[in-house]
């Protein structure tokens, strides 16, 4: 592990010193880019952790930035949109819940179930001509932000940034360490040593959905109200089932998953500044192709050796305790 | 003797199944009181309903006089009830620890004190005599340490009544021993103690009292003393059984299957298989006796093509087979009757008629060249349903509807009804009532007076004793002893499984 | 009997519909549309007039083989949302081979340009399938990424190395008269097929050993494994199949109706052709009556408009919802119906 760091560390020294704006500029792209796809992969981790296959990230992302937008550009308040983002990915994640725990439906089919209304009722309800008042500023934190290059890439982000970084510590943290992760890993693993433990298996399953449904929420807000500033049609492209190959990748453990999301982030900001550079001329199709392409290999090289939690995909049943 | 637990009137039923019909009965502080039936009793449903992982439709429990809310686990587990159940519950990939202290970890402010909980584990195994390594991870452990960890999480809460469900099913003679001790050893402490079990050895060795339950009811409670194991069988079966397996003279041919040498890895990459030879002959039943855990599942699956071979072959009359090639193997002449019948032997929601094709499905006459030939398979069915008592309304029925029992005479139905020379039987009586599994061991001598060779493996010692000529003793991935059957000692054979020079 | 079982089949379906229908129209109200009218513009239109029909046949085409090729994969045990990518694959290539292979004669050039349709889709389908079958991926992830790789690529080509000479779309040639297909008694060829190919994959099912193979993988892959079947390629096979099912359906639709290829002509495929086949319990006789009416609604939904000032992304949602009560057990709960055996599509994420 070390040695990986040494070299990423060696690899920005020495790009640094021949270019440090175009560094800096990549380096602060690979956060932000990777951030969204870090956090949706948050998503992806709890309901897995839970035992539940979330296929429905990507129509989370687009029903919370969609609220988010909308409520934000209605209310001309950006903290009404954020709220009512983090409130629609939580009723996304309701359904979810609903659909797996409570009826027992394939996970899968149930995952895309809430992609398809997303997409309907994102496309109906949408109306051209809103606009927000702003997007989240970005805090400069003093002192830290001074510093030459680490300031510019973490220390003068927005507030959702914040945020959602110290959160998936947090989720690091509470996952290894807490009662509630202990249990949370084991109604994953094995639900029925948790029933027989005394542990509502039913009740920790729906909680974990939810709250990655609001946190699926806050990433949607991110999206649209810190990162881009508006949205369209189709507007998360992709990004939630981005989210699972990289909580995948990062073998379902939050800090691993957010190192994934910085590599996919890098890899998309590096291609994007050699083209602004001027040092490569790849057609613009092949550019946007880069997150899916990376995707696909990333998976074909760890997905086949990991062990995901044992019983995700698994509806629980009871009475087989 | 204080009551701990009482038990009135409990009838739960699963759709028109009534599994348990208007029970009552008691356990008293220090008393072990053995649940004896055959397998479908209802014994395990009972328990399950006082634990609180089911809710009884009708009926009441109360644990030390205080009625018991149905379903509330949590509060049976508050009011000292603790569960060893026959499935382990616990967590592979988690630490003996972190399986104790699940449902109760110790604190440190928002975090587990991962620490105290250790070193709870340690002052528990200790006082219990029951050793075991704090941070091993459950699945790198022995079946037996496993059930130790299963004991201890039980015990980490001040138990008052243990319930034990089957708890020998995967030990040897002598861990079943060292079990009985230390379950007096709990009793003598004051902890009343409920033993479910089949076997009736076990009963005679270790109750204060028999319950014997029959379909769901209560048909008798009775002490070892006023009782022996045949009065015991008789009350749990309703009729005279026939302990013993009336099969006639074996007359053994040539070598039919022969294995040299083989080596088997399990699925965590570990040699489970350590070099084995062995030959079946025609015309004769070789068992294969041993706990579970011992290599007996790969040797299977490796024989019938379904697991890599490492080292060593596979003969059928002569002819090597091919590895990891389930169809050859089966083409040469070895049927195979599988452990998991719902993972390998049937797809359940086939009907009944092409689970009886299912691994001919595309051989004449149900099929020619790419199309297959239902009117075929129909026949076929309705013939193999009749021959082999199928209970069913119909062959186009699914195989889902079917008892475990009827679901096991499918599979058996389909392997018998082939040409072999090799007849693979793993665990066939495994989850099967009675009446049907006297009907399988027919089935079984009937084969191998056809002529087959028979290799039997199952963890029913007596299985393998009333129903071979010849048996091999396995433990440790090897074979320790083959004997003739007619000289078996339960005992030596006993020793043997567990690893003992004799 | 056959009718208890028809009825019984059928009439979660219709239930799903006509709930599906109700929210549009409440939704219609709350925008101050009448939805009578609306519904009543969509339906003429689509079914009774002749450009209408034209339309809907035309629409109901890539559908119907796109849920063709969704159901295929969900008896196999599959996932395939790959159905669009796959399709637009096929379309491409045929487009291309309509413009670009010159001198041959129609009975030779029609023939050959769906057969390279069918050889691009399954391209497409086999890194899917293989994928899943060799490394454990589920094919829900790669066939969504392949659906915008695939997007990508055909953008790229046909406003680059393969575009019309000329044009400021991005588009390919048309294709030449040899490779045209037209319609027969004013139905278009192509739904023919599509028909055709729908009774050919049930009866694979039913009645040959290679349909039983791909069941038995997908009910119960251990089992299949030790009935004999060689499960990871029948799996690769079983995608291989949706793929050369919808890249020919993309070249049908190039032939048939295009007549070249546009990169902006089959957006919004993806989701309907999985509606379709669930709304059909994957069976390959109901996808045809599916697509028909999912092309009726989609190919005159723009009359909504124009009639009752109802935006046509109505539709979007309408059938969202439809496909939300089929296969959520609502319906079957409430009239308490057997639930069938449900649809399983969800494995690991590792090669178990």
């Amino acid at each position: 592990m070390p040695v990986y760091i040494y070299l990423v560390i060696f690899v920005i020294a020495v790009a640094y010193s021949f270019n440090p704006v175009s560094t800096v500029a990549v380096a602060a792209s690979s956060i932000t880019f990777g951030l969204p796809l870090a956090m949706a992969a948050m998503v992806g981790i709890m309901c897995e952790r839970t035992g539940v296959v979330n296929i429905g990230i990507e129509g989370t992302l687009l029903t919370s930035s969609f609220f988010g937008f909308f409520v934000a550009a209605l209310s001309q308040n950006l903290i009404w949109g954020l709220l009512a983002a983090i409130a629609s990915g939580a009723v996304t994640g309701l359904l979810l819940a609903l659909l797996t725990v409570s009826w027992k439906m394939d996970q899968i089919i149930a995952g895309t179930i809430v992609n398809i209304l997303a997409t309907g009722l994102t496309s109906f309800f949408y109306k051209q001509g809103y606009s927000l008042p702003a997007i989240f500023p970005r805090w400069s934190i003093p002192g830290l932000s001074e510093i030459p290059f680490l300031g510019r890439v973490f220390f003068q982000s927005g507030p959702i940034t914040y945020f959602g970084l110290i959160l998936i510590f947090v989720l690091y943290f509470a996952i290894y360490r807490t009662p509630w992760g202990l249990r949370t890993r084991a109604v994953g693993e094995y639900p029925s040593s948790a029933e027989t433990s005394g542990i509502s298996v039913l009740k920790l399953k729906y909680t974990n959905v939810i709250i990655a449904g609001a946190f699926g929420g806050l990433t949607g807000a991110y999206l649209t109200l810190e990162l881009v500033g508006s949205f369209d049609r189709g507007f998360s492209a992709g990004k939630g089932f981005t989210a699972l190959a990289i909580m995948i990748f990062g073998r379902w453990n939050p800090i691993g998953a957010l190192l994934a999301a910085i590599f996919f982030g890098f890899a998309q900001a590096l291609a994007n500044q050699l083209m602004i550079d001027g040092l490569v001329n790849i057609p613009g199709p092949f550019i946007n192709m880069l997150p899916y392409v990376l995707t696909i290999v990333v998976l074909a090289f760890s997905a086949g050796k990991v062990r995901g939690p044992a019983a995700a995909g698994q509806p629980y049943e009871r009475e087989q305790a | 003797m204080a009551t701990l637990l009482q038990v009135k009137n409990l009838t739960k039923s699963f759709g028109s199944v009534i599994a348990n019909n208007d029970i009552s009965f008691e356990v008293g502080a220090g008393e072990i009181v053995a649940l004896l039936g055959e397998n479908g009793a209802g014994k395990s449903t009972l328990v399950k309903s006082v634990f609180g992982l089911l809710r009884p439709d009708q009926g009441e429990i109360y644990i030390d006089g205080k009625q018991m809310a149905p379903g509330d686990t949590a509060g049976v587990i508050a009011s000292g009830v603790g569960m060893v159940h026959q499935h382990f519950k616990l967590v592979p990939v988690m630490s003996v620890t972190e399986n104790i202290i699940l449902g109760d970890e110790p604190k440190n402010g928002i975090f587990i004190n991962i620490k105290k909980a250790e070193q709870t584990v340690r002052a528990l195994s200790e006082k219990f005599g029951l050793e075991v390594d704090p941070t091993a991870i459950i699945e790198d452990l022995p079946v037996g340490t496993q059930q130790r960890v299963e004991i201890l999480k039980a015990l980490s809460k001040d138990v008052r009544l243990l319930i034990f469900d089957e708890p020998t099913a995967v030990l040897t003679p002598q861990e079943t021993d060292e079990l009985i001790l230390v379950i007096k050893n709990l009793a003598s402490l004051g902890v009343g103690v409920i033993v479910i079990t089949h076997k009736l050895r076990e009963v005679m060795a270790l109750a204060d009292r028999v319950v014997v339950l029959r379909e769901g009811k209560v048909v008798g409670t009775t002490t070892p003393k006023e009782s022996n194991e045949s009065g015991l069988a008789q009350m749990m079966v309703g009729r005279s059984v026939v302990l013993e397996v009336d099969k006639g003279v074996a007359r053994p041919g040539k070598a039919v299957l022969s294995v040299k040498g083989l080596e088997v890895f399990d699925d965590r990459k570990l040699l489970a298989v350590k070099g084995v030879d062995l030959e079946v002959r025609s015309g004769e039943i070789l068992g294969i006796a041993g706990v579970e855990g011992n290599g007996q599942r790969e040797l299977v699956e490796a024989i019938c093509g379904m697991r890599m071979r490492e080292k060593g072959e596979v003969l059928v009359s002569g002819l090597p087979t091919k590895d990891m090639h389930p169809h050859a193997v089966h083409e040469a002449g070895v049927s195979h009757i599988p452990e998991d019948r719902e993972k390998h032997g049937l797809v359940s929601s086939y009907s009944i008629a092409d689970n009886l094709i299912l691994n001919q499905f595309d051989q004449e006459p149900f099929a020619r060249g790419w199309f297959r030939n239902m009117g075929a398979t129909r026949e076929n069915a309705n013939l193999l349903v009749k021959k082999f008592d199928i209970r069913t309304t119909s062959a186009a029925a699914l195989a889902s509807s079917l008892s475990g029992g009827n679901k096991q005479k499918v599979v058996i139905a389909r392997e018998l009804s082939q040409d072999l020379q090799v007849l693979v039987a793993a665990q066939p009586t495994r989850g099967v009532d009675v009446g049907s599994i006297e009907f399988i061991h027919k089935q079984l001598i009937a084969a191998r007076d056809k002529g087959a060779g028979v290799l039997l493996v199952s963890a029913e010692l007596d299985e393998i004793i009333s129903l071979s000529d010849r048996i091999a003793v396995m433990s440790g991935g090897k074979i320790v002893a083959i004997v003739d059957s007619k000289d078996a000692d339960r005992n030596h054979i006993g020793r043997l499984m567990a690893g003992l020079k004799e | 009997m056959f009718i208890v079982k028809l009825v019984r089949a059928w009439i979660t379906p219709l239930i799903a519909l006509l709930i599906a229908f109700s929210i549009g129209a409440i939704l219609m109200i709350t925008q101050g549309a009448d939805p009578m009218k609306a519904y009543q513009s969509l339906f003429t239109t689509a079914f009774t007039t002749q450009e209408g029909l034209a339309k809907t046949f035309g629409k109901a085409t890539p559908l119907a083989i796109s849920g063709l090729a969704v159901v295929i994969g969900l008896r196999a045990g599959l996932f395939n949302i790959g159905a669009q990518g796959q399709l637009i694959s096929g379309a491409l290539a045929a487009a291309w081979a309509g413009y670009a292979i010159t001198g041959l004669p129609m009975i030779a050039h029609v023939p050959l340009c769906l057969l390279i349709g069918a050889l691009f889709g399954s391209i497409v389908g086999y890194i899917a399938g293989a994928l899943k079958a060799y490394r454990g991926i589920h094919e829900v992830i790669t066939t969504i990424m392949l659906n915008s790789i695939v997007l990508q690529l055909a953008e790229y080509l046909s406003n680059g190395p393969l575009k019309e000479e000329g044009s400021i779309i991005a588009r390919t040639p048309d294709i030449l008269d040899s490779a045209k297909i037209g319609t027969v008694s004013g139905l278009p060829i192509g739904f023919l097929l599509s028909g055709l190919l729908a009774l050919g994959v049930w009866w694979i099912f039913k009645k040959t050993t290679t349909g039983f193979r791909f069941e038995t993988v997908g009910k119960n892959k251990n089992a299949a494994w030790y009935a004999g079947i060689a499960v990871k390629r029948n799996t690769v096979f079983a995608m291989v199949a949706c793929g050369a099912l919808a890249g020919f359906g993309g070249a049908v639709e190039t032939l048939g109706v295009v007549g070249k290829f546009e990169p902006a002509f089959n957006q919004g495929l993806g989701f309907d052709g999985i509606t379709i086949a669930l709304l059909a319990r994957a069976n390959p006789l109901a996808v045809i009556p599916g697509a028909i009416l999912f092309g009726g609604m989609r190919g005159a939904g723009p009359t909504m408009q124009f009639s009752a000032g109802v935006s046509p992304e109505i539709i979007d949602l309408i059938l969202a919802i439809v496909l939300f009560f089929v296969t959520a057990p609502i319906i079957s709960r409430v009239l308490k119906l057997k639930s069938d055996s449900n649809t399983q599509v969800t494995s690991g994420w590792g090669s178990n």
